[in-house]
């Protein structure tokens, strides 16, 4: 068997102007210009995207799930209340504000 | 198309070296209906499962294009050509989506390709059947993807993320696939007397594995309880069985198709339809090989692994020349 793993890229399109592009999978590709082509076929065949971005998995950063604490609690809404406008009580004639 | 919720070589892994504490704040997450995703930690029996089940289903996508390919080049217009050149892309994508959220697992794509072509692995034991008229493709498109939609509606809830995700980018599609289908048939039942007669020879043959294709019954069903309190399954094999009976025999009723099943009646104090018997040592004869076409489709998919193997190759060795090439010139430049 000759084959081999090919590498791992992840794809992301845009369906129309004003959105950013989404996460919608993966595939497997010998190089960039072939993980594009293969995006295309495999995530596009019903005008899905105007853009499509491809990244090599390996290259993108991820925080890894057993330092969620550590990195994410502090912005718990329930740790800092303060951050979030539901905190304040303003009087109901100010109106809307 | 679909995976049959089928279990027949599994070997259950044993939680005991979990950590109690674990699984239990796992299945706590689960009960919350809150999704699993990759990197969270999981019983290696829900990574199992999930492998076995998300691989079949992508197996059955990508041998569900043979019995499609069967009629590719005698459609009877270009219209229908081209409606099946869609069909049977639509199949090859959804098997490619499948792999990639088995993937996410921990297993490779050559690893589960390597199994199905080893025929360690299942795929849904219809595609064993043969397309004998252009009718079947009605029958197929109708029936069994009419079936598989049934089953993958709950998936798109699934409890694990990618899964579920694969699964709304395929229900999408495969409601093409089915009124595709049907139409194909209205064409036919509304047609010439031998038209007709084809798309009744076509229910006649696929009505019964389509009814199959739910997998064994509740009470004969190994993984069932365990799927469902994981939130991988939604809904039984019975279940869902009922619902595909009760949508489709009006429709089969529209084109003034019979359904071949006498004792197919309206049960009104359940208002479902009742049907007869269901011949289950048919079902396991072709779930372990002995359908009429288990071998063909094993043989026509190492076939074209094996005549595609020199693609492979030469699409990795260009890429390997181009990046070498790409550093050679970045040196002389320097």
């Amino acid at each position: 068997m000759t084959d081999k793993n090919w590498p791992l890229y992840e794809v992301f399109l845009r369906p129309r102007n004003g959105l950013s592009h989404k996460h919608v999978g993966s595939l497997h590709a010998v190089d960039d210009e072939m993980a594009l082509q293969n995006a295309r076929d495999v995530y596009t065949r019903r005008g899905e995207a105007l853009s499509i971005w491809v990244v090599a998995s390996k290259a993108i950063i991820a925080s890894e799930p057993s330092q969620r604490e550590a990195m994410l609690e502090p912005s718990d809404p329930e740790r800092k209340p303060y951050r979030h406008p539901t905190f304040y009580d303003i009087p109901d004639e100010v109106g809307h504000m | 198309m679909y995976t049959q919720a089928l279990s027949v070589e599994s070997t259950a892994v044993k939680g005991a070296a979990e950590d109690a504490n674990r699984v239990a704040r796992f299945q706590a997450r689960i009960d919350a209906d809150e999704r699993i995703e990759p990197m969270d930690w999981m019983p290696a029996a829900y990574r199992q499962t999930l492998v076995r089940q998300i691989s079949q289903h992508a197996h059955s996508e990508i041998i569900g294009m043979q019995p499609e390919g069967n009629w590719l080049t005698r459609t009877p217009s270009l219209k229908r050509k081209l409606q099946m050149m869609a069909k049977i892309q639509d199949e090859a994508g959804h098997g490619l989506y499948l792999y990639s959220a088995a993937e996410t697992l921990g297993v490779s794509r050559e690893e589960l390709v390597g199994q199905l072509l080893a025929g360690k692995a299942k795929y849904s034991s219809i595609f064993n059947y043969p397309t004998l008229s252009w009718a079947d493709i009605g029958a197929v498109g109708w029936l069994v993807d009419g079936a598989a939609i049934m089953n993958q509606i709950p998936i798109c809830r699934c409890s694990y993320g990618p899964y579920a995700r694969a699964m709304v980018l395929i229900c999408k599609e495969e409601s093409f696939h089915q009124r595709q289908g049907f139409e194909t048939m209205m064409a036919l039942a509304r047609g010439s007397a031998d038209q007709k007669a084809m798309a009744q020879d076509a229910l006649d043959r696929w009505w019964w594995p389509s009814v199959m294709m739910f997998g064994p019954s509740d009470k004969d069903s190994v993984h069932s309880d365990q799927a469902m309190r994981w939130k991988i399954k939604r809904f039984t094999n019975d279940e869902l069985r009922q619902k595909f009976i009760d949508a489709t025999v009006p429709q089969a009723q529209f084109l003034e198709l019979s359904i071949p099943d006498p004792a197919l009646k309206f049960n009104e104090a359940t208002k479902h339809w009742d049907i007869g018997p269901i011949d289950w040592d048919e079902f396991w004869r072709v779930v372990k090989g002995d359908g009429p076409c288990n071998k063909q489709r094993l043989r026509a998919k190492q076939e074209a692994h094996d005549q595609g193997a020199w693609v492979r190759e030469a699409a990795m060795a260009y890429a390997d020349k181009r990046r070498a090439r790409k550093a050679g010139t970045r040196v002389a430049a320097e």
